[in-house]
C-alpha cells in the first residue's frame, strides 16, 4: 500500500510533489491531455532538468532556462499592462506568445498582471496599477505606507487573523471599511455569543462590505477561469508553469506592506524585541501558506520575493539578528513538508550569501539578481540551485552578443557540476525580443553537459 | 576669562561636542535631552543647529565607509528632524542659506519608486545642498521648467523600473530641446542602473548609491 503523506520523510515527499508536478491534472481531476506526445514528452524532460538541477544529485542533460518577467510578454505581444489587467484574453494571449516565441524551461503562468477590476471593486489603496495611479503603460507599483502604526504590534501578535481583518484590511481596501466593525469570532460562545455578534452583520457599512466582497470574489472566479485556462494550456504544450504559490520571509511582512520600509528599519532600533516577536508569530503562518499551496496544486516549488535583507539594507549584524532566522525558520519548515523554497534574492545579496548557505543541499532554489555569482557559486551555490543573474540593462539596452557573451560567462563560473540555471536576474517589462531569444537559445546551445 | 564665562565656554564646547557624537552615534534619546538642556540654558538655536549637521555629516561618512546602512540614514533622519522640531520654535533669525548650489531631483515619469530617491535627497540636503524635490513619476517638461525657474546647474533622475530607462532618456531629450543641456550636469540612480543605461540616457554619470550622488554633486558643484 502507498504510504500516507504524514508517514512520508521530506526526502519522500518531495519526491512525491515532483511526481505529481509531473502528471498534471485538468479541473476535473483527469489526466491533463497534452497537445501532442511530443509536448508530453518536452514537459516531463523539462521537469526533469529543472529536478536535477535543483537536488544536485546528478548532473541534468543541459543547463535549463527561464524566462521570469514582469509585464515583458504583454509589451512583447503589443499590448499595455492596463489592457493586460482588464481584458483576460489579451493577458493569455500575451502570455501563451512568450513561451511559444522563446521556448523557455519553465514559465510563471499568466497570473503576475491579475484582475484590474477586482482592485477597482475593492478600492486597493497598497498598490497603483495601470491607468489608476499610474500611466496604463506602466507595470503596477506599491504605494509605501505605515499601513500597521507602530504601536500595533500588540494588537498584531496576540491575534494576526483579527489585526489582518479589522485594522489592516480596511486600511489598503477602501470598500472593506466596515470590517472595522466586524466581532471577534472567538467571542462567538454558548448561546449568549450568539445574537450579540452577529448584530455587526446587519449594520450597512458591514452589508455594503459584504456586497463588494461578493463582487469582486465573482470576478476573481470569472479571471481565474480564463489564466487557469491559459495555464493548463501552456502545460499542455509542454511547458511547465514552475510556482504552486508564495509565501514571504517574516521580516518583508512586516516591512514590505505593514510597517513600511521606513517603519521596520525605525523599529529595530526603537522595539526590536516586539518586531521579533512578530516575526516569530509570523513564521508558522508563511510555512503554512507555502505549504498549503504546494499541496493544493501538487507542485513543489514555492516562490519567496526577498527585499529588506539586500546589501546596504541593513547591516550583516542586523541581518543575523533579524532577517535570516525567521526566513530560515520558514524556509526549513517549507523543506520538512517536501516544499522546495524559491527565494528572489533582488538586488545584491552578496555579503549574506555565507550567512544563507546554512541549509540542506538540494532543497531549495534561488533566484539571483545582481550578486556576485563567482561568490555565490562558493557559498551558497554548493547547497541550493540558483538561477538569474542575466542582467535587465542588457536585456533592454544591449544586444545578442553581449548576451551571448554575457550567458556563456555566467556558465562557465556558475554550472559546473549542476545547480545553476540561465535566467534573468530581475522581473523585466521592457526589453528587446532578440534579447531574450539569444538568452534562450544560447543556453540551449552552450549549455549542453557533455 | 572671568571664571564663569569660562566654565560655561567648556559646559557648551563639552555638550557642543555630545550632540555631534550622539547623533552620530544614533543615541536618540540622550541627542534629545542635549537639545532640550541647551535650549533651556539659553544656547543660540542656530549653534544647536550647526551641532546637529555636524552630527549627520559624520553619519554620512560613516555610510560611505559602509560602517552604516540604510536603517541608520533613516533612524538618523528621524532624529534630526525631532532635534529641528524642538529648535525651530526659538529660531528668532532664518538659517544660513544652503551654500553648496541647486540641484533639481526627481523620479522619472512613470516611475513611483521613491525610497532610493528620498535617501539621495535627504544625503544631499544634510551635505548642504538645496533640493529642489519633485516627487515621483514626474514628466520631463516638468524637470525643465524647474531647472529654468531655480537655474539649477545639477539635476537627479531616479528610477527603479526597466521603462525608467526610456523616461530618463526622454528627460534628457527635453532638456537639450529646451537648450539646457550644457547648462546642467545630469546624474542618474536606481536599482537596475548601469554605466549602459547611462550612455543610453544621455546622461553624464551614474551614481550607485546615495554616497556616490553626494560625491558626483560636490565635484560638479565645486566643492572642496
Amino acid at each position: 500500500m502507498e504510504k500516507q503523506w504524514e508517514e512520508m520523510s521530506p526526502d519522500e515527499k518531495q519526491e512525491e510533489l515532483f511526481a505529481k508536478w509531473m502528471s498534471p491534472k485538468d479541473p476535473q481531476g483527469n489526466d491533463l491531455k497534452f497537445q501532442s506526445p511530443q509536448a508530453e514528452k518536452a514537459y516531463k524532460e523539462r521537469i526533469t532538468r529543472i529536478k536535477d538541477a535543483i537536488q544536485m544529485k546528478k548532473l541534468p542533460d543541459r543547463v535549463p532556462v527561464f524566462i521570469i518577467p514582469s509585464f515583458f510578454p504583454v509589451y512583447n505581444a503589443g499590448f499595455t499592462p492596463r489592457e493586460a489587467l482588464y481584458d483576460y484574453d489579451k493577458c493569455c494571449i500575451a502570455f501563451k506568445k512568450l513561451v511559444m516565441d522563446f521556448a523557455p524551461d519553465g514559465q510563471i503562468g499568466a497570473v503576475a498582471p491579475g484582475p484590474g477590476k477586482v482592485y477597482d471593486i475593492l478600492d486597493y489603496k497598497l498598490y497603483s496599477w495601470p491607468g489608476h495611479g499610474v500611466s496604463p503603460n506602466a507595470s503596477y507599483q506599491a504605494n509605501e505606507g505605515e499601513y500597521m502604526k507602530a504601536d500595533e504590534y500588540d494588537a498584531l501578535i496576540d491575534d494576526p487573523s483579527n489585526f489582518f481583518s479589522n485594522t489592516y484590511l480596511p486600511r489598503v481596501f477602501g470598500s472593506l471599511e466596515g470590517f472595522k466593525m466586524l466581532p471577534t469570532l472567538t467571542g462567538i460562545l454558548e448561546i449568549y455569543g450568539v445574537a450579540g455578534n452577529f448584530i455587526p452583520f446587519g449594520l450597512p457599512p458591514v452589508q455594503a462590505t459584504y456586497k463588494a466582497l461578493f463582487e469582486a470574489g465573482a470576478e476573481a472566479l470569472k479571471w481565474i477561469g480564463a489564466i487557469g485556462a491559459c495555464n493548463m494550456e501552456m502545460n499542455a504544450a509542454g511547458f511547465p508553469g514552475l510556482w504552486a504559490g508564495f509565501t514571504k520571509a517574516p521580516f518583508d511582512v512586516i516591512g514590505d506592506t505593514l510597517r513600511g520600509t521606513r517603519g521596520v528599519m525605525l523599529d529595530m532600533y526603537r522595539q526590536p524585541d516586539k518586531l521579533i516577536e512578530a516575526m516569530e508569530k509570523l513564521t508558522p503562518i508563511m510555512i503554512k501558506m507555502g505549504v498549503g499551496a504546494a499541496k493544493m496544486y501538487g507542485q513543489p516549488l514555492i516562490f519567496i520575493p526577498l527585499h529588506k535583507g539586500a546589501d546596504g539594507f541593513m547591516s550583516d549584524e542586523q541581518f543575523k539578528k533579524f532577517y535570516w532566522p525567521t526566513f530560515r525558520k520558514v524556509m526549513m519548515g517549507l523543506i520538512a513538508e517536501g516544499v522546495i523554497p524559491n527565494p528572489a534574492a533582488e538586488g545584491k545579496w552578496t555579503t549574506r550569501l555565507e550567512v544563507m548557505q546554512d541549509l540542506p543541499k538540494g532543497k531549495t532554489l534561488w533566484m539571483m539578481d545582481q550578486s556576485d555569482m563567482a561568490k555565490a557559486k562558493k557559498t551558497l551555490g554548493k547547497v541550493g540551485c540558483m538561477y538569474g543573474n542575466v542582467p535587465s540593462d542588457l536585456l533592454t539596452i544591449g544586444n545578442p552578443q553581449q548576451i551571448k557573451d554575457y550567458v556563456k560567462n555566467l556558465i562557465d563560473t556558475c554550472a559546473k557540476g549542476g545547480g545553476y540555471i540561465v535566467s534573468n536576474g530581475a522581473f523585466f517589462d521592457q526589453a528587446k525580443a532578440e534579447n531574450v531569444k539569444a538568452m534562450v537559445d544560447f543556453a540551449k546551445k552552450y549549455g549542453v553537459y557533455k | 576669562m572671568d571664571y564663569r564665562v569660562q566654565y560655561r565656554y567648556r559646559r557648551e564646547t563639552k555638550m557642543a561636542k555630545d550632540l555631534v557624537n550622539t547623533l552620530a552615534d544614533l543615541k536618540e534619546q540622550e541627542a534629545i535631552k542635549i537639545v532640550k538642556d541647551r535650549l533651556s540654558a539659553g544656547e543660540d538655536p542656530l549653534k544647536i543647529l550647526g551641532d546637529a549637521r555636524r552630527g549627520m555629516e559624520i553619519v554620512g561618512q560613516r555610510f560611505a565607509s559602509s560602517e552604516y546602512f540604510i536603517p541608520d540614514l533613516v533612524y538618523s533622519g528621524e532624529i534630526l528632524k525631532e532635534v529641528t522640531e524642538l529648535v525651530k520654535p526659538k529660531l528668532t533669525k532664518t538659517a544660513e542659506s544652503k551654500k553648496q548650489g541647486k540641484i533639481v531631483f526627481g523620479t522619472v515619469a512613470g516611475d513611483i519608486h521613491d525610497i532610493g530617491k528620498d535617501i539621495v535627497v535627504f544625503m544631499l540636503d544634510v551635505n548642504g545642498f538645496e533640493v529642489h524635490d519633485l516627487g515621483v513619476d514626474v514628466p520631463a517638461q516638468k524637470f525643465v521648467e524647474k531647472i529654468k525657474e531655480t537655474g539649477a546647474p545639477i539635476v537627479g533622475l531616479s528610477g527603479f523600473l526597466t521603462l525608467a530607462f526610456d523616461s530618463m532618456k526622454q528627460t534628457v531629450d527635453a532638456m537639450e530641446a529646451a537648450g539646457l543641456r550644457d547648462k546642467v550636469k545630469v546624474m542618474i540612480g536606481g536599482g537596475q542602473i548601469t554605466e549602459e543605461v547611462r550612455k543610453y540616457t544621455g546622461a553624464d554619470a551614474y551614481g550607485k548609491d546615495a554616497m556616490a550622488g553626494v560625491n558626483l554633486a560636490k565635484k560638479w558643484a565645486g566643492v572642496k
